[in-house]
């Protein structure tokens, strides 16, 4: 296969970045995308041109390294796949890709296609946990829970915190993101007692961090290669109004 | 080079119980007066970083991500061990222990694999504390799953994400902890080298990675949890930015390492596709509960799967090992599939795989409960090759994937520089010679969640604490050479990318120290590894400086060192005049072909010590004694 690479280089944050044009011409359709990158960075260093700086990791879809804008949909034309397990196959020779970084003012570009995700830690950190220390724990058997809702909290759970949700919206905002982590624990018995206090710190924290907030466009979902379901934004606000009401301090 | 093992007196049940009791302690009052540098955030790294600040230490964390998250215990898939007895089908700590000493072929501590055991019970409790989203009945209770090398089903899973789902629960009890001000996270932030001053670590050296700074950080104990080094091999299963740059750097600077040679190939991952390969993928060991691996029976058979009927099928794990069957241990099910395959009876391109077959299970269960199991592994092997598992059975072949090796640590974690402790994947402990399937994230865990929070106080009590800031000349010494490296790298201007000496060298790794090994073959790589080595620093390219974000220099730093570590590992694999677990040398076989373990000669842990840049390592030998367990030959028929 032949294809036109359009891709965002950009030397560091405080610079203005351009496209610039690449023609590869021997793709092969079994290719992973990271892949289909790899070769065109080998062409590069070996032209003595500076290769284009992508984050990746795992390259198994489940790292969360990866990301990136492949002809304006975040990871790509496939539908809940991220960018390493997304083959060559889903493009046709003689097309025209254009490759950029996540836009979100909360992830400054770092370098070409990296930008800098360390807002959601932070967001963790605000209280995306059960504050349980090691040890001293019941066995794992004395909490029975159902098995919808250990389903329910694991389909939240699934997150791998790619960032994508952000990308995809118009207004670059968390809410996807946030909204798994507090559904994942608010799901669980487990996570009950600190259920308010953590939905309000930890939308604070998503404030704070410069994202914008959802108002309902769904991209998020579209978006997640995880298949992330924005029914978990509704639980999300349905806790945040309650915590609001009610205060942080009661047992749900 | 002192290899006491400090194996604690007393019954083995008794051992571990014992030895919390004589461990000296840290005052509460005085722990946050110890500095600890963790380096990784995997499973061991974050659940011992999270644990000791939990217990008041002034903690520091590294990692070359952009977050703790991403570390590669994410992509574990099938599961975790534990001896909880939960499904009544006659397991316990000693079967579980016996299994892992079985598994790893009579190669490691019985006191260590037995704590492993013993505690692994506790990490369920923990996990579902955290809210880790295990798997259960409809019951409400936790479901358990079958996994190679055990009869029993003691594998608590979550879909086939089970290492994600245990990382971030270590990585939020983490985060929970940076929160309180009680851990000072460096993201992009890599190790370079280990700072040993009058035999104690006293800290690291490490390179942000957006920046291109090199930094000190100065401490009083150093946890080193930085995983495997499968990517020696360039294809693996690890993740692409796996090293063994810290274990290593800390092997130079007098860390004894312990079995380089043991390496594990996983037998069910997807076949490479062509020469631009990256990396290889896992199709988690859990398949092997439900799918049933064959090949034609006729070498040079190549009807589609569906056109060769049952009986031109050979079921050839089954037919081998009756009693096992499908769910044999890896070296076991590797090199049956190697051997199939070098027949001429692989299938797919270039014959160099096997089928993994779900009709039978599909037939029996229905498609659905098949996609509840495996859904996503079936979603992500149709992603990559283009094939539907549900009609056409799976190909499969073998691929690195862990290694047993790493540096040599007591009972306490704590290799031979005081001080300097390694967990998970980096150390070489609970292994022996091949890992049983879950079993990695049960280690990682024990080690970071109960077991260095109670041995690393030991080690603070028993020295006089010592101040030292980063302006002692060592410090000075180690980072100037770290630059001198760079600047080598970066000045070196030649032609060849440092993919290409990866590739090469991963290939020479694959042929002559892979699934099978031979004392010709690993001589000639260990004559062809430094010649590489020389041709790599004459003639690498690396683009742009050491001053910037430049993932090509980070890279090649890497390799560089895998270009040396290499040797380590030939050498190790042609001193074992043995065949144990995933290291099978061809010279030493039964005639069925079986492993043929050397006892009388070989029931040692090989340690080699680093004796400078023109000798060659020396080796220790740490004698393993067995007084719990008869050493028998292996067999899974």
């Amino acid at each position: 296969m032949k294809l036109t690479l359009h891709v965002w280089r950009q030397e560091g944050p405080n610079v203005s970045g351009r496209f610039e044009t690449y023609v590869l011409d021997d793709v092969s359709p079994h290719m992973s995308f990271l892949e289909m990158l790899d070769v065109l960075n080998e062409r590069l260093i070996a032209e003595g041109k500076k290769p284009v700086a992508f984050e990746h990791d795992c390259r198994e879809g489940i790292c969360g390294s990866c990301g990136m804008v492949i002809n304006g949909r975040p990871h790509g034309p496939r539908r809940r796949t991220t960018a390493c397990q997304l083959h060559m196959r889903m493009f046709d020779d003689g097309d025209e890709l254009w490759i950029e970084p996540w836009r979100a003012r909360a992830f400054p570009v770092l370098r070409d296609l990296i930008v800098d995700r360390s807002a959601f830690d932070r967001i963790i950190e605000a209280g995306g946990y059960i504050s349980c220390h090691t040890g001293g724990v019941p066995d794992a058997n004395a909490i029975p829970i159902p098995k919808p809702a250990a389903d329910r909290a694991f389909d939240a759970a699934a997150c791998i915190g790619c960032g994508a949700c952000v990308a995809a919206c118009p207004n670059a905002s968390a809410m996807l993101f946030v909204a798994a982590k507090v559904a994942h624990l608010g799901s669980l018995p487990q996570g009950q007692p600190e259920r308010y206090r953590r939905v309000r710190r930890m939308v604070e924290a998503m404030e704070q961090e410069g994202f914008g907030h959802c108002s309902n466009h769904y991209e998020c979902e579209a978006a997640c290669p995880k298949g992330i379901s924005i029914e978990y934004i509704a639980q999300l606000n349905r806790d945040l109004r309650r915590a609001a009401l009610v205060g942080e301090d009661v047992l749900p | 080079m002192n290899l006491d093992a400090k194996i604690p007196a007393g019954p083995l049940e008794e051992k571990w119980q014992r030895h919390k009791n004589e461990l000296k302690l840290v005052s509460p009052a005085n722990k946050r007066k110890f500095k600890i540098l963790v380096v990784g955030t995997g499973l061991a790294g974050a659940s011992a970083a999270a644990t000791l600040a939990e217990l008041g230490y002034n903690v520091h964390v590294f990692t070359y991500h952009d977050s703790p998250r991403r570390a590669h215990s994410i992509a574990a898939q099938g599961g975790i061990n534990a001896a909880k007895n939960y499904p009544n089908d006659g397991d316990s700590v000693w079967r579980l222990f016996y299994d892992t000493i079985k598994g790893g072929d009579f190669r490691s501590r019985e006191a260590n694999v037995f704590r492993l055991a013993e505690v692994s019970a506790n990490i369920i409790d923990q996990c579902v504390a955290q809210g880790v989203p295990f798997a259960r009945e409809y019951s409400g209770y936790l479901d358990n799953r079958s996994f190679g090398g055990a009869q029993v089903s003691r594998t608590f899973y979550a879909r086939g994400q089970t290492g994600q789902q245990l990382l971030l629960g270590a990585y939020q009890a983490l985060m929970r902890m940076v929160d309180a001000k009680r851990v000072m996270l460096w993201t992009r932030e890599e190790m370079l080298d280990l700072v040993v001053i009058d035999g104690h670590p006293k800290g690291i050296i490490t390179r942000n990675l957006v920046t291109g700074e090199l930094r000190r950080h100065s401490g009083d104990a150093v946890l080193l949890c930085t995983g495997g080094y499968s990517n020696v091999f360039f294809l693996s299963t690890n993740a692409k930015n796996s090293n063994v740059t810290a274990i290593y750097r800390a092997f130079k600077r007098g860390a004894g390492f312990a079995n380089p040679c043991f390496t594990q190939i996983h037998p069910t991952c997807i076949p490479p596709s062509g020469d631009y390969q990256s990396k290889l993928t896992l199709m988690s060991e859990s398949l092997r509960n439900d799918g049933r691996i064959w090949v034609p029976k006729t070498p040079g058979d190549r009807r589609p799967p569906n056109e060769i009927p049952e009986h031109e099928r050979d079921y050839y794990l089954e037919r081998l090992y009756p009693s096992y069957g499908n769910l044999s241990p890896r070296d076991i099910a590797s090199r049956a599939a190697k051997r199939v395959c070098d027949e001429g009876r692989g299938v797919g391109p270039g014959g160099l795989g096997v089928y993994l077959d779900f009709s039978d299970a599909i037939k029996r269960l229905g498609r659905d409960v098949i996609e509840q199991r495996y859904g996503n592994l079936f979603e992500m092997y149709e992603r990559i090759t283009g094939e539907n598992p549900y009609e056409v059975p799976m190909r499969i072949y073998p691929a690195p994937h862990y290694t047993m090796g790493g540096l040599w640590v007591d009972y306490n974690l704590m290799s031979t520089i005081p001080g300097l402790h390694v967990l998970g994947e980096a150390n070489f402990s609970d292994h022996g010679a091949n890992r049983l399937g879950a079993s990695a994230l049960m280690q990682g865990l024990a080690d970071g969640y109960f077991i260095i929070p109670y041995t690393l106080g030991h080690y603070l009590a028993s020295y006089p604490k010592r101040e030292i800031t980063t302006d002692h000349p060592e410090f000075q010494r180690i980072e100037d050479e770290a630059r001198a490296r760079i600047e080598k790298i970066l000045n070196a201007n030649g032609k060849r990318t440092v993919m290409s000496f990866h590739r090469e060298l991963g290939k020479l790794m694959w042929d002559y120290c892979g699934m099978s090994r031979h004392a010709d073959g690993l001589r000639t790589a260990l004559e062809r590894i430094p010649a590489l080595r020389e041709e790599f620093w004459e003639n690498v390219v690396v683009v742009g400086t050491g001053s910037e974000l430049n993932q090509n220099l980070e890279y090649a730093g890497r390799v560089a060192d895998f270009l040396e570590f290499a040797e380590l590992i030939c050498r190790d694999a042609l001193h074992r005049e043995e065949s144990c677990g995933g290291h099978f040398r061809e010279e030493y076989q039964t005639p069925d072909g079986e492993a043929l373990r050397n006892d009388n000669d070989f029931a040692y842990v090989a340690v080699w010590e680093y004796t400078g840049p023109d000798s060659s390592p020396r080796l220790h030998k740490e004698p393993l004694v067995f007084e719990n367990v008869k050493l028998t030959v292996r067999s899974y028929k």
